[in-house]
Protein backbone atom coordinates (compact mmCIF):
# COMPACT_ATOMS: atom_id res chain seq x y z
CA UNK A 1 0.00 0.00 0.00
CA UNK A 2 2.62 2.65 1.50
CA UNK A 3 5.38 0.81 -0.98
CA UNK A 4 2.23 1.12 -4.09
CA UNK A 5 1.89 4.54 -3.37
CA UNK A 6 5.38 5.81 -2.90
CA UNK A 7 6.45 4.23 -6.73
CA UNK A 8 3.60 6.02 -8.07
CA UNK A 9 5.29 8.96 -6.68
CA UNK A 10 8.78 8.53 -8.05
CA UNK A 11 7.55 7.52 -11.41
CA UNK A 12 5.65 10.56 -11.14
CA UNK A 13 8.58 12.50 -10.58
CA UNK A 14 10.35 11.18 -13.30
CA UNK A 15 7.79 11.74 -15.95
CA UNK A 16 7.64 15.05 -14.71
CA UNK A 17 10.68 15.75 -15.42
CA UNK A 18 10.18 14.31 -18.98
CA UNK A 19 7.06 15.97 -20.30
CA UNK A 20 7.78 19.06 -18.56
CA UNK A 21 11.26 19.65 -20.21
CA UNK A 22 9.47 18.87 -23.49
CA UNK A 23 6.34 21.99 -22.61
CA UNK A 24 8.88 23.95 -21.76
CA UNK A 25 10.96 23.84 -25.04
CA UNK A 26 7.97 24.33 -26.41
CA UNK A 27 7.54 27.81 -25.46
CA UNK A 28 5.52 26.71 -22.30
CA UNK A 29 2.45 24.77 -23.93
CA UNK A 30 1.63 22.21 -25.97
CA UNK A 31 -1.61 20.94 -27.08
CA UNK A 32 -3.53 23.05 -24.12
CA UNK A 33 -1.41 21.47 -21.59
CA UNK A 34 0.71 24.56 -19.84
CA UNK A 35 3.00 23.40 -17.26
CA UNK A 36 0.18 23.67 -14.59
CA UNK A 37 -1.56 21.06 -16.95
CA UNK A 38 1.35 18.90 -17.51
CA UNK A 39 1.45 18.51 -13.55
CA UNK A 40 -2.05 17.87 -12.87
CA UNK A 41 -2.17 15.67 -15.65
CA UNK A 42 0.68 13.50 -14.23
CA UNK A 43 -0.64 13.23 -10.84
CA UNK A 44 -3.65 12.23 -11.21
CA UNK A 45 -2.27 9.60 -14.09
CA UNK A 46 -0.37 8.07 -11.28
CA UNK A 47 -3.13 8.01 -9.06
CA UNK A 48 -5.72 6.65 -11.62
CA UNK A 49 -3.16 3.77 -12.42
CA UNK A 50 -2.94 2.21 -9.41
CA UNK A 51 -6.99 2.78 -8.84
CA UNK A 52 -8.37 1.73 -12.20
CA UNK A 53 -5.55 -0.89 -12.03
CA UNK A 54 -4.23 -0.81 -14.81
CA UNK A 55 -1.90 -4.08 -14.99
CA UNK A 56 -3.69 -6.39 -12.81
CA UNK A 57 -2.22 -9.80 -11.16
CA UNK A 58 -3.77 -12.02 -13.78
CA UNK A 59 -4.98 -13.80 -11.39
CA UNK A 60 -7.69 -15.52 -12.99
CA UNK A 61 -5.56 -16.39 -15.55
CA UNK A 62 -3.66 -18.60 -13.30
CA UNK A 63 -6.94 -20.33 -11.83
CA UNK A 64 -7.57 -20.90 -15.34
CA UNK A 65 -4.32 -22.75 -15.89
CA UNK A 66 -4.39 -24.70 -12.78
CA UNK A 67 -8.13 -25.82 -13.20
CA UNK A 68 -9.17 -23.79 -9.78
CA UNK A 69 -11.56 -22.05 -11.14
CA UNK A 70 -14.05 -24.85 -10.98
CA UNK A 71 -14.54 -23.35 -8.15
CA UNK A 72 -15.27 -20.41 -8.92
CA UNK A 73 -17.80 -21.22 -11.88
CA UNK A 74 -20.03 -23.36 -9.57
CA UNK A 75 -20.69 -20.51 -7.13
CA UNK A 76 -24.43 -19.38 -7.15
CA UNK A 77 -22.61 -16.08 -9.00
CA UNK A 78 -22.16 -14.69 -12.20
CA UNK A 79 -18.54 -14.77 -12.48
CA UNK A 80 -17.70 -11.54 -14.01
CA UNK A 81 -20.27 -9.75 -11.70
CA UNK A 82 -18.79 -11.28 -8.65
CA UNK A 83 -15.36 -10.22 -9.67
CA UNK A 84 -16.51 -6.78 -10.60
CA UNK A 85 -18.03 -6.33 -7.32
CA UNK A 86 -14.85 -7.33 -6.00
CA UNK A 87 -12.90 -4.55 -7.92
CA UNK A 88 -15.21 -1.90 -7.39
CA UNK A 89 -14.63 -2.68 -3.38
CA UNK A 90 -10.69 -2.61 -3.96
CA UNK A 91 -11.40 0.30 -6.02
CA UNK A 92 -12.55 1.81 -2.51
CA UNK A 93 -10.08 1.13 -0.76
CA UNK A 94 -7.65 2.33 -3.11
CA UNK A 95 -9.20 5.84 -3.58
CA UNK A 96 -7.47 6.75 -0.35
CA UNK A 97 -4.37 4.56 -0.45
CA UNK A 98 -3.97 5.10 -4.40
CA UNK A 99 -5.49 7.83 -6.15
CA UNK A 100 -5.22 10.32 -3.51
CA UNK A 101 -1.66 10.19 -2.39
CA UNK A 102 0.18 11.44 -5.74
CA UNK A 103 -2.70 13.86 -5.89
CA UNK A 104 -1.91 15.47 -2.69
CA UNK A 105 1.60 15.51 -2.86
CA UNK A 106 1.43 17.24 -6.62
CA UNK A 107 -1.03 19.91 -5.16
CA UNK A 108 1.59 21.07 -2.24
CA UNK A 109 4.52 20.73 -3.85
CA UNK A 110 3.79 21.86 -7.75
CA UNK A 111 2.16 24.28 -9.63
CA UNK A 112 -1.55 22.41 -10.32
CA UNK A 113 -4.66 23.45 -12.12
CA UNK A 114 -7.24 23.29 -10.23
CA UNK A 115 -10.68 22.95 -12.06
CA UNK A 116 -12.68 26.13 -11.94
CA UNK A 117 -16.19 24.74 -11.98
CA UNK A 118 -16.47 22.93 -8.54
CA UNK A 119 -18.87 20.71 -9.92
CA UNK A 120 -15.51 18.68 -11.95
CA UNK A 121 -14.59 17.23 -8.79
CA UNK A 122 -17.72 14.72 -8.29
CA UNK A 123 -17.85 14.25 -12.36
CA UNK A 124 -14.05 13.61 -12.06
CA UNK A 125 -14.68 11.12 -9.35
CA UNK A 126 -17.63 9.44 -11.98
CA UNK A 127 -15.36 9.11 -14.50
CA UNK A 128 -12.83 7.53 -12.71
CA UNK A 129 -15.10 5.17 -11.69
CA UNK A 130 -16.42 4.38 -14.89
CA UNK A 131 -12.88 3.99 -15.99
CA UNK A 132 -12.15 1.46 -13.21
CA UNK A 133 -14.97 -0.99 -14.47
CA UNK A 134 -13.61 -0.86 -18.17
CA UNK A 135 -10.02 -1.32 -16.77
CA UNK A 136 -11.85 -4.42 -15.25
CA UNK A 137 -13.36 -5.51 -18.48
CA UNK A 138 -10.37 -5.34 -20.35
CA UNK A 139 -8.02 -7.29 -17.72
CA UNK A 140 -10.92 -9.72 -17.50
CA UNK A 141 -10.65 -10.29 -21.58
CA UNK A 142 -6.92 -10.83 -21.06
CA UNK A 143 -7.76 -12.95 -18.44
CA UNK A 144 -10.44 -15.07 -19.97
CA UNK A 145 -8.51 -15.53 -22.65
CA UNK A 146 -6.25 -18.10 -20.69
CA UNK A 147 -9.34 -20.61 -21.40
CA UNK A 148 -8.87 -20.66 -24.89
CA UNK A 149 -4.64 -20.01 -24.66
CA UNK A 150 -4.08 -21.90 -21.82
CA UNK A 151 -0.74 -19.47 -21.23
CA UNK A 152 -2.13 -15.46 -21.74
CA UNK A 153 1.35 -14.85 -20.32
CA UNK A 154 2.19 -12.88 -23.96
CA UNK A 155 -1.12 -11.33 -24.09
CA UNK A 156 -0.68 -10.10 -20.98
CA UNK A 157 2.47 -8.71 -21.16
CA UNK A 158 1.09 -6.88 -24.44
CA UNK A 159 -1.26 -5.61 -22.41
CA UNK A 160 0.88 -4.53 -19.86
CA UNK A 161 3.46 -2.46 -22.47
CA UNK A 162 1.10 -0.98 -24.65
CA UNK A 163 -1.46 -0.39 -22.31
CA UNK A 164 0.65 3.03 -21.14
CA UNK A 165 0.68 4.45 -24.30
CA UNK A 166 -2.83 3.74 -25.65
CA UNK A 167 -4.55 5.10 -22.60
CA UNK A 168 -2.68 7.95 -21.96
CA UNK A 169 0.48 7.65 -19.02
CA UNK A 170 3.26 7.82 -21.11
CA UNK A 171 2.48 11.52 -22.70
CA UNK A 172 -1.39 12.85 -23.12
CA UNK A 173 -3.34 11.63 -26.02
CA UNK A 174 -3.37 14.91 -27.35
CA UNK A 175 0.53 15.17 -28.54
CA UNK A 176 -0.14 12.38 -30.77
CA UNK A 177 -0.51 13.12 -34.24
CA UNK A 178 -4.33 13.58 -35.63
CA UNK A 179 -4.24 10.41 -37.51
CA UNK A 180 -3.44 8.67 -34.00
CA UNK A 181 -5.55 10.92 -32.29
CA UNK A 182 -8.60 9.61 -33.90
CA UNK A 183 -7.64 5.86 -34.19
CA UNK A 184 -7.15 6.25 -30.17
CA UNK A 185 -10.47 7.95 -29.05
CA UNK A 186 -12.39 5.56 -31.38
CA UNK A 187 -11.33 2.89 -29.08
CA UNK A 188 -11.64 2.33 -25.35
CA UNK A 189 -8.26 2.80 -24.37
CA UNK A 190 -8.45 6.54 -23.76
CA UNK A 191 -11.05 5.74 -21.56
CA UNK A 192 -9.28 4.20 -18.97
CA UNK A 193 -6.94 7.58 -17.70
CA UNK A 194 -7.09 10.18 -20.56
CA UNK A 195 -11.45 10.61 -20.22
CA UNK A 196 -10.47 11.04 -16.46
CA UNK A 197 -7.78 13.54 -16.73
CA UNK A 198 -9.91 15.30 -19.14
CA UNK A 199 -13.16 15.85 -16.98
CA UNK A 200 -10.62 17.17 -14.31
CA UNK A 201 -8.09 19.90 -16.62
CA UNK A 202 -11.67 20.88 -18.62
CA UNK A 203 -10.39 19.88 -21.89
CA UNK A 204 -13.14 18.56 -24.09
CA UNK A 205 -16.96 18.03 -23.76
CA UNK A 206 -17.49 16.39 -20.02
CA UNK A 207 -20.97 14.84 -21.04
CA UNK A 208 -19.45 13.36 -24.85
CA UNK A 209 -16.54 12.44 -22.52
CA UNK A 210 -18.57 10.63 -19.67
CA UNK A 211 -20.89 9.00 -22.83
CA UNK A 212 -17.86 7.78 -24.40
CA UNK A 213 -16.76 6.18 -21.21
CA UNK A 214 -20.27 5.01 -20.74
CA UNK A 215 -20.51 3.06 -23.73
CA UNK A 216 -16.95 1.36 -23.73
CA UNK A 217 -18.13 0.45 -20.16
CA UNK A 218 -21.35 -1.37 -21.51
CA UNK A 219 -19.50 -2.87 -24.42
CA UNK A 220 -16.81 -4.24 -22.45
CA UNK A 221 -18.73 -5.81 -20.09
CA UNK A 222 -21.01 -7.14 -22.70
CA UNK A 223 -18.07 -8.92 -24.52
CA UNK A 224 -16.98 -10.32 -21.51
CA UNK A 225 -20.32 -11.66 -20.61
CA UNK A 226 -20.64 -13.38 -24.04
CA UNK A 227 -16.50 -14.87 -23.99
CA UNK A 228 -17.50 -16.09 -20.23
CA UNK A 229 -20.47 -18.10 -21.22
CA UNK A 230 -18.43 -19.70 -24.82
CA UNK A 231 -15.41 -20.21 -22.40
CA UNK A 232 -17.70 -22.28 -20.03
CA UNK A 233 -19.51 -24.02 -23.06
CA UNK A 234 -16.35 -24.95 -25.35
CA UNK A 235 -13.60 -24.79 -23.20
CA UNK A 236 -11.99 -28.10 -21.19
CA UNK A 237 -11.58 -26.93 -17.48
CA UNK A 238 -8.11 -28.18 -16.39
CA UNK A 239 -6.84 -30.84 -14.61
CA UNK A 240 -9.67 -33.95 -13.92
CA UNK B 1 -32.52 -36.51 -6.38
CA UNK B 2 -30.38 -37.23 -9.56
CA UNK B 3 -31.59 -38.67 -12.69
CA UNK B 4 -28.74 -38.94 -15.49
CA UNK B 5 -29.97 -40.64 -19.41
CA UNK B 6 -27.87 -41.54 -21.84
CA UNK B 7 -25.53 -39.05 -20.82
CA UNK B 8 -22.59 -38.28 -23.46
CA UNK B 9 -19.46 -35.93 -23.16
CA UNK B 10 -16.83 -35.69 -25.77
CA UNK B 11 -13.92 -33.14 -26.08
CA UNK B 12 -11.87 -32.41 -28.85
CA UNK B 13 -7.78 -33.70 -28.54
CA UNK B 14 -5.35 -31.85 -30.39
CA UNK B 15 -3.53 -34.75 -32.15
CA UNK B 16 -0.65 -32.62 -33.88
CA UNK B 17 0.72 -29.25 -33.63
CA UNK B 18 1.49 -25.99 -35.89
CA UNK B 19 -0.71 -24.55 -37.72
CA UNK B 20 -2.79 -26.93 -39.42
CA UNK B 21 -4.35 -29.45 -36.36
CA UNK B 22 -6.03 -32.64 -36.57
CA UNK B 23 -8.33 -33.02 -33.71
CA UNK B 24 -9.55 -36.04 -32.71
CA UNK B 25 -12.88 -36.81 -30.10
CA UNK B 26 -12.20 -38.27 -27.26
CA UNK B 27 -15.79 -39.59 -25.59
CA UNK B 28 -15.00 -38.61 -22.06
CA UNK B 29 -18.65 -39.93 -20.70
CA UNK B 30 -20.31 -42.67 -22.73
CA UNK B 31 -23.89 -42.87 -22.87
CA UNK B 32 -24.10 -43.29 -18.68
CA UNK B 33 -27.83 -43.75 -17.34
CA UNK B 34 -28.38 -43.95 -13.59
CA UNK B 35 -30.62 -42.39 -11.21
CA UNK B 36 -30.17 -41.35 -7.24
CA UNK B 37 -32.70 -41.41 -4.66
CA UNK B 38 -32.96 -38.64 -2.23
CA UNK B 39 -31.14 -39.81 0.91
CA UNK B 40 -28.73 -42.28 -0.48
CA UNK B 41 -25.03 -42.61 -0.31
CA UNK B 42 -23.51 -43.45 -4.28
CA UNK B 43 -19.69 -44.03 -3.98
CA UNK B 44 -18.84 -43.11 -7.74
CA UNK B 45 -15.71 -44.77 -8.68
CA UNK B 46 -13.14 -45.74 -11.18
CA UNK B 47 -9.40 -45.40 -12.36
CA UNK B 48 -7.94 -41.91 -13.39
CA UNK B 49 -9.41 -40.44 -16.38
CA UNK B 50 -12.60 -42.55 -16.37
CA UNK B 51 -14.93 -39.71 -16.32
CA UNK B 52 -16.12 -39.00 -12.67
CA UNK B 53 -14.92 -35.61 -12.70
CA UNK B 54 -16.09 -35.07 -16.26
CA UNK B 55 -19.77 -36.58 -14.81
CA UNK B 56 -19.48 -34.45 -11.76
CA UNK B 57 -18.98 -31.40 -13.58
CA UNK B 58 -22.07 -31.92 -15.76
CA UNK B 59 -24.56 -32.43 -12.76
CA UNK B 60 -23.01 -29.36 -11.45
CA UNK B 61 -23.52 -27.72 -14.21
CA UNK B 62 -20.18 -26.47 -15.40
CA UNK B 63 -19.87 -28.10 -18.20
CA UNK B 64 -22.43 -29.01 -20.64
CA UNK B 65 -23.11 -32.40 -22.05
CA UNK B 66 -22.79 -33.06 -26.03
CA UNK B 67 -26.18 -35.33 -25.53
CA UNK B 68 -28.32 -36.70 -23.38
CA UNK B 69 -30.35 -35.51 -20.43
CA UNK B 70 -29.76 -34.71 -16.65
CA UNK B 71 -32.18 -33.08 -13.80
CA UNK B 72 -30.44 -32.79 -10.43
CA UNK B 73 -33.21 -31.54 -8.10
CA UNK B 74 -35.83 -31.23 -10.75
CA UNK B 75 -33.34 -28.78 -12.61
CA UNK B 76 -31.60 -28.63 -15.63
CA UNK B 77 -27.94 -28.11 -14.00
CA UNK B 78 -26.24 -26.37 -17.04
CA UNK B 79 -29.62 -24.22 -17.69
CA UNK B 80 -30.05 -23.16 -14.11
CA UNK B 81 -26.56 -23.48 -12.45
CA UNK B 82 -27.13 -20.87 -9.83
CA UNK B 83 -30.46 -21.72 -8.80
CA UNK B 84 -28.75 -25.17 -8.49
CA UNK B 85 -25.59 -23.77 -7.00
CA UNK B 86 -27.72 -22.82 -4.16
CA UNK B 87 -29.32 -26.61 -3.35
CA UNK B 88 -25.82 -28.69 -3.42
CA UNK B 89 -23.11 -28.18 -2.10
CA UNK B 90 -19.39 -29.74 -3.70
CA UNK B 91 -15.84 -30.16 -2.14
CA UNK B 92 -13.21 -31.04 -4.35
CA UNK B 93 -10.65 -32.64 -2.46
CA UNK B 94 -7.73 -30.80 -4.58
CA UNK B 95 -8.65 -27.85 -4.60
CA UNK B 96 -10.06 -25.05 -1.98
CA UNK B 97 -13.37 -23.08 -2.15
CA UNK B 98 -11.91 -21.14 1.05
CA UNK B 99 -10.43 -17.76 1.01
CA UNK B 100 -6.47 -18.15 1.02
CA UNK B 101 -5.01 -15.29 3.12
CA UNK B 102 -8.49 -15.18 5.11
CA UNK B 103 -8.97 -16.99 8.57
CA UNK B 104 -11.25 -19.41 8.00
CA UNK B 105 -14.20 -17.79 10.05
CA UNK B 106 -13.85 -14.81 7.61
CA UNK B 107 -14.41 -17.54 4.61
CA UNK B 108 -17.64 -18.68 6.47
CA UNK B 109 -19.35 -15.28 6.33
CA UNK B 110 -18.01 -14.49 3.05
CA UNK B 111 -19.80 -18.08 1.81
CA UNK B 112 -22.93 -17.17 3.74
CA UNK B 113 -23.39 -13.94 2.00
CA UNK B 114 -22.85 -15.46 -1.57
CA UNK B 115 -25.55 -18.41 -0.83
CA UNK B 116 -27.72 -15.82 1.08
CA UNK B 117 -28.07 -17.85 4.35
CA UNK B 118 -29.94 -15.98 6.96
CA UNK B 119 -28.07 -14.95 10.40
CA UNK B 120 -29.91 -17.74 12.08
CA UNK B 121 -29.59 -20.59 10.08
CA UNK B 122 -26.06 -19.51 9.77
CA UNK B 123 -25.36 -19.58 13.29
CA UNK B 124 -26.77 -23.13 13.89
CA UNK B 125 -25.38 -24.73 11.05
CA UNK B 126 -21.65 -23.34 11.48
CA UNK B 127 -21.55 -23.92 15.53
CA UNK B 128 -23.07 -27.86 14.48
CA UNK B 129 -19.80 -28.32 12.48
CA UNK B 130 -17.71 -26.67 14.68
CA UNK B 131 -18.76 -28.89 17.29
CA UNK B 132 -18.94 -31.82 14.94
CA UNK B 133 -15.90 -31.49 13.14
CA UNK B 134 -13.60 -29.56 15.82
CA UNK B 135 -13.13 -26.32 14.12
CA UNK B 136 -12.77 -24.30 17.43
CA UNK B 137 -9.66 -23.91 17.59
CA UNK B 138 -8.40 -22.75 13.99
CA UNK B 139 -10.84 -20.66 13.45
CA UNK B 140 -9.50 -17.49 13.30
CA UNK B 141 -6.19 -19.14 11.57
CA UNK B 142 -5.82 -17.90 7.94
CA UNK B 143 -6.25 -20.57 5.66
CA UNK B 144 -3.01 -21.13 4.25
CA UNK B 145 -1.81 -21.94 7.92
CA UNK B 146 -3.73 -24.72 7.65
CA UNK B 147 -2.94 -28.63 7.67
CA UNK B 148 -4.40 -30.69 5.26
CA UNK B 149 -6.90 -31.82 7.25
CA UNK B 150 -7.83 -28.81 8.82
CA UNK B 151 -8.27 -27.62 5.53
CA UNK B 152 -10.85 -30.57 4.44
CA UNK B 153 -12.82 -30.07 7.65
CA UNK B 154 -13.14 -26.43 6.60
CA UNK B 155 -13.93 -27.01 3.12
CA UNK B 156 -16.84 -29.60 4.37
CA UNK B 157 -18.23 -26.89 6.43
CA UNK B 158 -18.31 -24.62 3.70
CA UNK B 159 -20.38 -26.87 1.48
CA UNK B 160 -22.63 -27.27 4.08
CA UNK B 161 -23.57 -23.93 5.07
CA UNK B 162 -26.40 -23.50 3.06
CA UNK B 163 -27.44 -26.96 4.16
CA UNK B 164 -27.52 -28.58 0.04
CA UNK B 165 -29.59 -31.20 -0.42
CA UNK B 166 -27.00 -33.00 -2.12
CA UNK B 167 -23.52 -33.00 -1.37
CA UNK B 168 -20.88 -34.24 -3.98
CA UNK B 169 -17.57 -34.60 -3.05
CA UNK B 170 -14.37 -35.47 -5.31
CA UNK B 171 -11.71 -37.37 -3.15
CA UNK B 172 -12.19 -35.64 0.02
CA UNK B 173 -10.45 -37.84 1.67
CA UNK B 174 -7.35 -37.45 -0.86
CA UNK B 175 -3.91 -37.01 1.39
CA UNK B 176 -5.50 -37.32 4.85
CA UNK B 177 -3.98 -39.23 7.83
CA UNK B 178 -6.20 -42.27 8.92
CA UNK B 179 -7.50 -40.41 12.34
CA UNK B 180 -8.18 -37.37 9.65
CA UNK B 181 -9.78 -39.88 7.02
CA UNK B 182 -11.87 -41.80 9.93
CA UNK B 183 -13.04 -38.18 11.59
CA UNK B 184 -14.55 -36.89 8.02
CA UNK B 185 -16.67 -40.20 7.42
CA UNK B 186 -17.76 -40.32 10.87
CA UNK B 187 -19.33 -36.86 10.14
CA UNK B 188 -20.17 -37.75 6.40
CA UNK B 189 -22.42 -40.68 7.79
CA UNK B 190 -24.09 -38.14 10.73
CA UNK B 191 -24.91 -35.89 7.92
CA UNK B 192 -26.35 -38.51 5.61
CA UNK B 193 -28.81 -40.56 7.91
CA UNK B 194 -29.52 -37.85 10.42
CA UNK B 195 -30.15 -35.10 7.84
CA UNK B 196 -30.56 -37.11 5.10
CA UNK B 197 -28.61 -34.77 2.82
CA UNK B 198 -27.77 -37.40 -0.52
CA UNK B 199 -24.01 -38.35 -0.88
CA UNK B 200 -22.15 -38.55 -4.17
CA UNK B 201 -18.77 -39.57 -3.90
CA UNK B 202 -15.88 -40.11 -5.71
CA UNK B 203 -12.75 -42.08 -4.29
CA UNK B 204 -9.96 -44.48 -4.46
CA UNK B 205 -10.08 -44.99 -0.98
CA UNK B 206 -12.45 -48.63 -0.72
CA UNK B 207 -12.33 -47.66 3.09
CA UNK B 208 -14.20 -44.51 2.11
CA UNK B 209 -17.09 -46.56 0.15
CA UNK B 210 -17.44 -49.68 2.30
CA UNK B 211 -18.32 -47.18 5.59
CA UNK B 212 -20.12 -44.58 3.99
CA UNK B 213 -21.86 -45.85 0.58
CA UNK B 214 -23.83 -48.92 0.22
CA UNK B 215 -24.30 -48.52 -3.24
CA UNK B 216 -21.65 -48.41 -5.69
CA UNK B 217 -20.97 -47.31 -9.18
CA UNK B 218 -18.02 -48.56 -11.16
CA UNK B 219 -17.40 -46.70 -14.58
CA UNK B 220 -13.80 -46.87 -16.71
CA UNK B 221 -13.74 -45.34 -20.40
CA UNK B 222 -16.84 -43.67 -20.02
CA UNK B 223 -19.04 -46.68 -19.00
CA UNK B 224 -21.03 -47.53 -16.16
CA UNK B 225 -19.44 -51.07 -15.46
CA UNK B 226 -21.46 -51.65 -12.63
CA UNK B 227 -23.93 -50.57 -10.05
CA UNK B 228 -25.09 -52.30 -6.89
CA UNK B 229 -24.02 -52.91 -3.02
CA UNK B 230 -20.77 -53.66 -2.66
CA UNK B 231 -20.21 -56.85 -1.31
CA UNK B 232 -22.48 -57.93 -3.96
CA UNK B 233 -20.68 -56.94 -6.94
CA UNK B 234 -17.04 -57.82 -4.97
CA UNK B 235 -18.38 -61.74 -4.76
CA UNK B 236 -19.80 -61.47 -7.93
CA UNK B 237 -16.42 -59.82 -9.98
CA UNK B 238 -13.87 -61.58 -7.59
CA UNK B 239 -15.74 -64.82 -5.73
CA UNK B 240 -12.00 -65.43 -4.30
CA UNK B 241 -10.75 -64.69 -1.16
CA UNK B 242 -7.45 -65.03 -0.14
CA UNK B 243 -6.29 -66.80 3.44
CA UNK B 244 -2.31 -66.01 4.35
CA UNK B 245 -1.41 -68.55 6.88
CA UNK B 246 1.96 -68.50 8.41
CA UNK B 247 3.58 -71.91 10.06
CA UNK B 248 5.32 -72.02 13.01
CA UNK B 249 7.49 -74.47 11.26
CA UNK B 250 7.96 -74.82 7.60
CA UNK B 251 6.15 -77.10 6.17
CA UNK B 252 3.64 -78.09 3.49
CA UNK B 253 0.66 -76.13 2.48
CA UNK B 254 -2.84 -78.12 4.54
CA UNK B 255 -4.81 -80.00 1.73
CA UNK B 256 -8.34 -78.69 2.94
CA UNK B 257 -10.96 -79.63 -0.11
CA UNK B 258 -12.58 -76.85 -1.85
CA UNK B 259 -8.78 -74.58 -1.50
CA UNK B 260 -6.01 -74.19 -3.91
CA UNK B 261 -2.73 -73.31 -2.62
CA UNK B 262 -1.63 -70.49 -4.98
CA UNK B 263 1.63 -69.67 -3.59
CA UNK B 264 4.43 -70.54 -0.62
CA UNK B 265 6.95 -68.06 0.52
CA UNK B 266 9.75 -67.92 2.95
CA UNK B 267 10.67 -71.38 2.52
CA UNK B 268 7.28 -73.11 3.40
CA UNK B 269 6.57 -71.12 6.25
CA UNK B 270 4.03 -68.89 4.60
CA UNK B 271 1.01 -69.90 2.33
CA UNK B 272 -1.16 -68.36 -0.08
CA UNK B 273 -4.61 -70.12 0.24
CA UNK B 274 -7.39 -69.35 -2.40
CA UNK B 275 -10.86 -70.34 -1.59
CA UNK B 276 -14.34 -69.15 -2.90
CA UNK B 277 -16.63 -67.44 -0.58
CA UNK B 278 -19.55 -68.80 -2.02
CA UNK B 279 -18.83 -72.61 -0.99
CA UNK B 280 -17.14 -72.04 2.51
CA UNK B 281 -16.62 -69.31 5.01
CA UNK B 282 -12.96 -68.13 6.69
CA UNK B 283 -13.99 -69.47 9.78
CA UNK B 284 -14.83 -72.99 8.88
CA UNK B 285 -11.55 -72.95 6.57
CA UNK B 286 -9.37 -72.05 9.60
CA UNK B 287 -10.78 -74.33 11.55
CA UNK B 288 -9.62 -76.75 9.31
CA UNK B 289 -6.50 -75.53 8.83
CA UNK B 290 -5.29 -75.53 12.63
CA UNK B 291 -6.26 -79.03 12.83
CA UNK B 292 -4.03 -79.94 10.31
CA UNK B 293 -0.92 -77.79 10.68
CA UNK B 294 0.17 -75.21 13.44
CA UNK B 295 -0.39 -71.97 12.42
CA UNK B 296 1.78 -69.00 13.71
CA UNK B 297 -0.70 -66.07 12.64
CA UNK B 298 -3.16 -65.58 9.58
CA UNK B 299 -5.18 -63.61 7.70
CA UNK B 300 -8.11 -63.15 5.04
CA UNK B 301 -7.09 -61.00 2.52
CA UNK B 302 -10.04 -59.57 0.84
CA UNK B 303 -9.83 -58.08 -2.91
CA UNK B 304 -8.29 -54.68 -3.58
CA UNK B 305 -10.95 -51.92 -4.70
CA UNK B 306 -8.72 -51.86 -8.09
CA UNK B 307 -9.26 -55.70 -8.53
CA UNK B 308 -12.58 -55.37 -8.07
CA UNK B 309 -12.80 -52.48 -11.16
CA UNK B 310 -10.23 -54.10 -13.37
CA UNK B 311 -12.39 -57.15 -13.58
CA UNK B 312 -15.12 -55.39 -14.12
CA UNK B 313 -13.63 -53.64 -17.14
CA UNK B 314 -12.08 -56.72 -18.39
CA UNK B 315 -15.53 -58.52 -17.88
CA UNK B 316 -16.61 -55.34 -20.32
CA UNK B 317 -14.19 -55.93 -23.27
CA UNK B 318 -14.88 -59.65 -22.87
CA UNK B 319 -18.66 -59.05 -23.09
CA UNK B 320 -17.97 -56.13 -26.09
CA UNK B 321 -15.59 -59.38 -28.34
CA UNK B 322 -18.43 -61.85 -27.97
CA UNK B 323 -20.86 -59.62 -29.44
Amino acid sequence: MLAGATTNVVFGLLRLAIISAAVTAAHGEIADYDIAATNTYVWIGQGLLGFVLLWGNNELAERVRSGDVVVDLYRPWHLQGALLAQDVGRGGYALLTRLAPPMVFGMLLFPFQFPENPARWPLFLLSATIALVISFGVRFLVELSAFWLLDNRGLYGFWNVSSGLLCGLTVPIAFFPEWARNALWASPFPALLQAPIDVFLGHGNVVKLLLYQAFWAAAILAIGHFALQRAVRKVVVQGG
Amino acid sequence: MIEVRELRREFKVATSKGLRRNYKTVTAVDDVTFDVREGEAVGYVGPNGAGKSTTIKMLTGILVPTSGHIRVGGVDPSKQRRDLARRIGVVFGQRSQLWWDLPLKDSFDLLKSIYRVSAPDYRTRLDECVELLGLQEFLVTPVRQLSLGQRMRGEITAALLHAPELLVLDEPTIGLDLESKERLREFLQDINTRRGTTLLLTTHDLDDIERLCPRLMVIDHGKVLADGPLDELRAEVTPERVLVIDLTEPGPAPDVPGVTAVRSEAGGLRHHLTFRRAETTAAALITQVVRQVEVHDLAVVEPEIDDVIRKLYQRQVAQDANR
